[in-house]
């Protein structure tokens, strides 16, 4: 059947070549699919989201929750103009951005390793290990911070900057260990072979080729790490003085506590314009930084 | 003294032997290429001579100084891997600097080496450009001049143009044998392809099960192979089952069981009664349609079974009297369209008695 424009060849080949007709099955198909996601976000991501950035310029209400809306007057950068001209708004962000960066850091130094092991481990025994890995999330995480609570009392570090630090780097872990194995699992051993056969030490052989290709895992993993750290209240809370609040905290005590929504809606939407400009910031230098390891990982 | 050398190279593996107390002498200059079939224990050696594996037993003289206990980052030798092995964060500046680098040379002069390296294999405008965004070709030549940028001693590539189509394939081998001429480094070669090793080497050693079968320019081990394996491994030819009648040093006469008697030349003081194979390569056949044109004492009678038309060349299946199918291979030398025995035909074979290599078992 060479003669394409033959009714018949198009008829019993319809399902091979892409028709107008299967074309806009094609279509149908993709919205099919794509339509539950995409509302579903709408209705529950978009949505509030847009909600939290109104309540930032309303006014709180009498006993909490918003004042009733009468007309746009009626909107102000009232909860704005507090946070900017208290400096201890500025203090508490610059700590838990603090808080957030030694977490990513400590994570990193104790995932390294970990996860280098696991991708150099046997095949058989690497799902073990992994599955060791994400074995803590099986069980509740408040119940694992009450039980550092119970480590960290008799030690007479509770309630310090370090228990803090201890119960945010224990409940990320996983999360920079598992993208750092990821990568390190795919990095083919031949380089390094070949970086030892040029002339290449241990060490040398580490950071000129292992630490480089495994950028973007260390990457992913200090996003993951990084930003949920930044708006992380329970650990703080539990573990934490009462020098150790974090943004988390303020928000959760705004919208809790003291009932001051738009104060709170304000705090939410600086602390996401924050790690949107560092997320923006951070994928602008890796795109510069990680020209060819793509390939890799 | 020769360059490199092996001395009964042992490799195990559990219950494995690998390799096989293997000696070689490699001198400095040659292009030397382990050919077989994979699983022979070629790549096995060429790890051992890199530093990433060791021998059990022997060991690994390179300018007459034991390689033992010497890793492969202090081994004044680099490797060609089959992956290229090139690393993908860096440009291809970058990789060939790599090994300079180690070095430590002088930046300006780890500048010219590789502008130097890169011209020498036609890259020079690749220098900036990552790995992913060259050919298979042109990653092929990153690599080399990766290997050869800081000059070793000598250079093992494992199967480089294994990945490579074939068209590409006989091209690059065209650029190595002009690469090792003009750098004048000792390349030592593993490939399992026959036509490769044939074309590149200066010598050749063909292994079999972690032994050398046969270590030999390309040309004796054609024309001249040691046995069985190493007469059936290189290039196309027909064994013939035969047992020794009689033998002088000018006459070698054999019976061929179900075929007849064959003449042949041997050299070597053979017996009567001693078995072997009757190795003889296709172009060495004659194929005529009349038995007046076949004039030649190594005469028999067959019949064309198949044909297999080249081009520049026809193979020919010749199913003789009794049952036994013999291969012919026809040059189609005269000008115009070329004139083929065809299927059914009947046909005359023979040979020269100096054409066939008794082979002993």
């Amino acid at each position: 059947m060479t003669n394409a424009a033959s009714p018949a060849s198009a008829h019993s080949q319809s399902a091979k070549r892409p028709t107008l007709w299967s074309a806009g099955k094609a279509f149908q198909a993709k919205w099919l699919v794509t339509l539950p996601p995409t509302l579903f976000l709408l209705a529950f991501f978009l949505a509030p989201a847009l909600i939290v950035v109104g309540a930032s310029f309303r006014e709180p209400g009498e006993f909490g929750g918003l004042a009733p809306l009468e007309n746009l007057a009626g909107l102000s950068l009232e909860a704005y103009r507090f946070l900017l001209g208290d400096v201890i708004y500025l203090e508490i962000f610059a700590r838990s951005f603090l808080v957030a960066a030694a977490t990513t850091l400590i994570c990193i130094v104790l995932a390294y390793p970990l996860a280098w092991l696991i991708a150099k481990s046997p095949a058989k025994r690497r799902d073990l290990l992994v599955l060791l890995v994400i074995l803590p999330f099986a069980s509740n995480f408040l119940v694992r911070i009450y039980a550092w609570i119970m480590i960290l009392g008799p030690a007479n570090l509770l309630y310090t900057p370090v228990a803090v630090i201890v119960g945010m780097v224990y409940v990320h872990l996983p999360f920079m260990i598992l993208p750092l194995y990821t990568n390190l699992e795919k990095h083919d051993p031949a380089l390094l072979e070949a970086a030892q056969d040029l002339g290449a030490s241990a060490w040398t052989r580490f950071w000129r080729i292992t630490i480089p290709l495994s950028l973007p895992g260390l990457f992913s993993g200090a996003v993951l790490v990084f930003i949920p750290v930044l708006g992380m209240f329970a650990v703080p809370e539990l573990l934490g003085g009462t020098g150790d609040l974090l943004i988390g905290n303020l928000i959760k005590e705004q919208f809790l506590d003291n009932r001051d929504w738009p104060l709170g809606a304000a705090l939410s939407i600086i602390l996401t314009l924050l790690v949107l400009a560092l997320a923006g910031l951070a994928a602008w230098a890796a795109r510069r930084g990680f020209a060819g390891t793509e390939a890799v990982s | 003294m020769a360059l490199l050398e092996l001395k009964n190279l042992t490799r195990r593996f559990g219950a494995l032997e690998a390799v096989k107390d293997v000696s070689l002498s490699i001198e400095a200059g040659e292009f030397f290429t382990l050919l077989g079939p994979s699983g022979c224990g070629k790549t096995t050696i060429l790890r051992m001579i890199a530093g990433f594996d060791a021998p059990d037993e022997g060991e690994i003289l390179l300018d007459g100084v034991s390689l033992a206990g010497v890793p492969p980052e202090r081994r004044p030798l680099h490797t060609v891997f089959q992956s290229y092995a090139l690393f993908p964060h860096m440009t291809v500046a970058g990789n060939v600097a790599f090994p300079l680098e180690m070095m430590k040379r002088p930046r300006e002069e780890i500048r010219r080496r590789v502008a130097e390296a890169l011209e020498l294999v036609h890259l020079s405008d690749k220098a900036a450009s990552f790995p992913h965004e060259l050919s298979g070709g042109q990653k092929q030549r990153v690599a080399l001049a990766r290997g050869l940028v800081n000059k070793p001693r000598l250079l093992l590539l494992d199967e480089p143009l294994g990945a490579l189509d074939a068209k590409l394939r006989v091209e690059m081998q065209s650029e190595l044998i002009a690469l090792q001429r003009e750098v004048g480094i000792t390349f030592v070669f593993v490939t399992h392809s026959q036509q490769e090793a044939l074309a590149l080497s200066h010598r050749i050693a063909v292994m079999r099960d972690g032994r050398i079968e046969q270590c030999d320019e390309p040309d004796k081990l054609y024309t001249q192979p040691a046995n069985r394996f190493v007469a059936d491994f290189i290039g196309k030819i027909n064994l013939i089952d035969v047992e020794v009648i009689a033998a002088s040093k000018l006459r070698l006469n054999l019976k061929a069981p179900g075929l007849g008697e064959i003449e042949a030349v041997d050299a070597r003081p053979l017996r009567p009664g001693e078995r072997g194979v009757l190795a003889l390569r296709p172009e060495l056949i004659r194929v005529h349609g009349h038995k007046e044109s076949a004039d030649l004492k190594n005469r028999f009678a067959g019949r064309i079974k198949g044909l297999l038309y080249l081009g520049d060349v026809t193979h020919y299946q010749i199913e003789l009297a009794d049952g036994r199918v013999i291969a012919a291979l026809l040059p189609n030398a005269a000008p115009g369209r070329a004139k083929f025995h065809e299927v059914g035909d009947p046909v005359w074979i023979c040979w020269r008695h100096d054409a066939g290599v008794f082979l002993r078992d």
